[in-house]
């Protein structure tokens, strides 16, 4: 059944993929839909098996490389961190499968675009079912190609293609990271296996290497190396800009992208790395800072946006920050809760904002839809209980985990907790605030958009409808039902998948926390919910005049607007540099310039004028003839060669073998 | 007379010969008087080793040198003659038939 589990995407993507021409587009379709729905089902079953009776699985396939004395295999290893990662994967997967049946039902390459997304899950699937950094590291790098594949899907937009290798590129920033921490673990550890690298981290806590004559901490170094994978996949800062491009894709890849596949690779390793990172508690504080930066700017960013996707994106990118956070505050069952949670809620925010776009002519800026509500009551009734659990509504499913965060942050008595509790509740400030204003500017308010929007305006089809059902449901009740399961004291559910440093257990005082402090980010949710209705439901005129007449005003909205000006910066930086790199000192200097000269090209050029000068020596003159055989001659008496008995010997020999071969 | 005052006489005769090869650069008759030189200095040499060492075996290739460079200069004078028959002049810097 693991195999089952592990191989029915890949055979969905290699049928539909070399043969979905044969089967026709919606017959590929079906066929790979199936195979990930079947693949689903195994995975409950799973979710059963390990998560709630207690039996990790551990399958050793085959031998992939075995040199030395590291051995990495091919192996299905199940504990509970993966049985929730299948279970969101694939759930979400075969729901976004069944939902693009319906959305790219026109294009002509539907049979190519379920394959790539089959291949995504079969992909993801083997990141997390490794059993050792290699295999991940396979998976880590698949899914980056799968989401190439998938955001320049349209390639012939030029965007699209844009968009895709901004990812591949930002994201091979991250892997180099992840690959620099494999070799680390060769080098110290000398396996790539989970099980050893674990047991054997406690032991080389705190001890050192050196790396060019530096001291540096083992640990610590695999940690920001792993940190630095993880700010790649997971879009933090500093290596996000992908994330909001990507949304170039068609809508269904950015589902799968944003919710279940692609960024929760960073956190999945984060957490699966617990029992490294729990020994350093330099790493902890940078991952908590990073994702509560993260989590503050990209809310603030979301906050300006104008297209429908890039709103979703960046809040995918504020809540990544937050599951990043909760592991840098050890609280890694926390991050993954909370990483199933989002990928359910976030799922359905994409997949009902492509109900929107697909209802209204692809259009998806913010200022050009609305009033929708009364055209698009099923979709307006999903993406409602999408964005209130993003929100953290009380008792829906984001309740439970983002203020479960916000919680363990205020408990945690330190001054990162501190940190990241009050980045983390401005954040949801600001995540109420942009939330309710795609609501409102959307739903709710006046219909901006042209006519023929409205005209042709139509409720979801069938399959699309179908997929949302279920995550509507799971985004108001999985929080509910999974809370006392995943983070409840003394829960047995996690086992040995996370380790937790005894001493930054916190459990207990969130527990114990005042009710008052525990209600300060539903506070600010409800404050940001009523500040988005008064300002952008109830009086947009004051709010557009005070856009424009207020300078200082402006000049932050357009910074915000500019997504923190982190694109321009990069560009006329980095991009820059390494253009200007590319072509005047590597091309012209190096590869037209030095190496012509002293390449072989340059040798060609250089031998045929010294033999012109040689042969001229040649002058015909009887006279120049003798002068040279006295040059000879007197040049091997004055030889010190001449006279060493060797070398006379050495000499006579070759004159003799010179005449014999001449005559 | 003292065998180091002959010596270099003798090597400067030989440095004459060579002299004479390489510097002359019109008549193909003095070079081959120059070759003469060369062989006379090198008997006069064989000769005085023969001399000093006492052993017999210098004269007699002194005395092999002698016939060798006769028929060597009779072969090159013929050589000589045939060649001023064919271009009506005896002078080297005219034998640049092999450049380069």
């Amino acid at each position: 059944m693991y195999l089952c589990l592990f191989l029915f995407p890949f055979f969905g993507f290699l049928v539909s993929g070399s043969f979905g021409r044969l089967f026709g587009k919606q017959g590929a379709a079906f066929i790979a839909t199936f195979c990930v729905c079947c693949s689903c089902l195994c995975s409950f079953v799973a979710f059963y098996e390990v998560g709630l009776t207690s039996c990790p699985v551990t399958l050793s396939l085959f031998p992939w490389i075995c040199v030395d004395v590291v051995e990495s295999f091919w192996s299905i290893s199940v504990d509970s961190l993966t049985a929730v990662m299948l279970v969101v994967i694939t759930t979400i997967s075969s729901l976004v499968h069944v939902y693009s049946i319906s959305y790219i039902k026109d294009d002509p390459f539907l049979a190519r675009f379920i394959s790539y997304l089959s291949l995504f899950t079969f992909l993801m699937l083997s990141l997390v079912l490794a059993d050792n950094y290699l295999q991940l590291f396979f998976g880590w790098e698949g899914v980056g190609l799968a989401s190439f594949l998938l955001i320049s899907f349209w390639s012939s937009r030029l965007q699209a293609c844009k968009a895709a290798t901004k990812a591949i590129i930002i994201n091979r920033v991250g892997d180099v990271g992840l690959a620099l921490a494999l070799f680390c673990f060769i080098l110290i550890f000398g396996s790539v296996e989970y099980s050893t690298i674990f047991s054997c981290s406690s032991k080389v806590a705190f001890c050192t290497f050196l790396f060019c004559q530096f001291k540096v901490d083992i640990l610590s170094c695999i940690g920001v190396l792993l940190l630095i994978g993880a700010s790649g996949k997971s879009a933090q800062i500093g290596l996000h800009t992908w994330l909001p491009d990507a949304i170039e894709g068609p809508t269904p890849v950015s589902a799968l992208i944003h919710a279940a596949t692609m960024v929760t690779a960073g956190v999945f390793v984060l957490a699966r790395s617990s029992p490294i990172l729990e020994f350093s508690p330099v790493v902890l504080f940078f991952v908590s800072l990073v994702g509560a930066f993260t989590a503050f700017f990209a809310a603030t960013t979301g906050l300006v946006q104008n297209d429908l996707k890039r709103v979703i994106a960046y809040s995918t990118c504020s809540q990544l920050g937050y599951m990043v956070f909760a592991s840098g505050l050890s609280q890694y069952a926390l991050g993954v809760f909370h990483l199933s949670n989002h990928a359910f809620f976030k799922a359905l925010l994409f997949l009902g904002a492509g109900c929107i776009i697909h209802a209204i002519k692809d259009e998806q800026d913010l200022r050009r839809i609305g009033g929708l509500a009364y055209l698009l009551p099923f979709t307006y009734s999903f993406i409602l209980v999408g964005s209130l659990a993003l929100v953290g509504f009380p008792f829906l499913t984001g309740f439970y985990s983002k203020d479960a965060i916000l919680e363990f942050s205020l408990s945690n008595f330190s001054v990162t907790g501190g940190l990241c509790h009050w980045f983390g509740v401005i954040s949801a400030l600001f995540t109420s605030f942009y939330s309710f204003r795609l609501l409102v500017l959307g739903f709710l308010g006046y219909p901006n958009g042209f006519k023929s929007f409205y005209k042709n305006c139509h409720e979801a089809p069938l399959f699309i409808a179908v997929s949302l059902i279920p995550l509507g449901l799971g985004s108001l009740f999985i929080g509910f039902f999974c809370r006392e399961l995943f983070l409840g004291a003394g829960t047995p559910f996690w086992a040995n998948s996370i380790f937790i440093y005894p001493v930054r257990e916190s459990i207990i005082e969130a527990e114990c926390a005042p009710v008052i402090l525990k209600q300060i980010p539903l506070f600010f949710t409800v404050m940001g919910a009523a500040v988005s209705f008064s300002f952008i439901y109830h009086n947009p005129i004051i709010t557009y005049r005070f856009l424009f007449f207020n300078q200082m005003f402006r000049v932050f909205y357009t910074f915000l607007n500019q997504r923190w000006l982190f694109d321009r910066v990069y560009n006329e930086s980095f991009a820059k540099a390494f253009l200007f790199f590319g072509h005047a000192i590597s091309f012209r200097i190096v590869d037209k310039g030095a190496l012509e000269i002293l390449g072989p090209f340059g040798i060609v050029f250089i031998f045929p004028g010294l033999s012109k000068q040689l042969i001229s020596l040649q002058s015909g003159r009887v006279y120049h003839n003798v002068l040279f055989i006295v040059y000879g001659l007197g040049f091997l008496l004055c030889s010190p060669l001449f006279y060493s008995s060797n070398g006379c010997f050495f000499l006579i020999s070759v004159g003799c073998w010179i005449v014999f071969r001449v005559f | 007379m003292d065998s180091r005052f002959i010596l270099p006489a003798i090597i400067f005769l030989f440095f004459i010969g060579i002299g004479g090869i390489i510097l002359n650069r019109r008549n193909l008759l003095l070079m081959l008087i120059s070759v003469e030189l060369i062989l006379l200095a090198v008997n006069i040499q064989l000769s005085l080793f023969a001399l000093i060492l006492d052993d017999l075996i210098g004269v007699i290739i002194a005395l092999l040198v002698l016939t060798v460079a006769a028929a060597e200069s009779a072969i090159g004078l013929a050589l000589l003659v045939v060649h001023y028959r064919i271009r009506g002049s005896i002078s080297t810097d005219l034998l640049r038939l092999l450049k380069n």
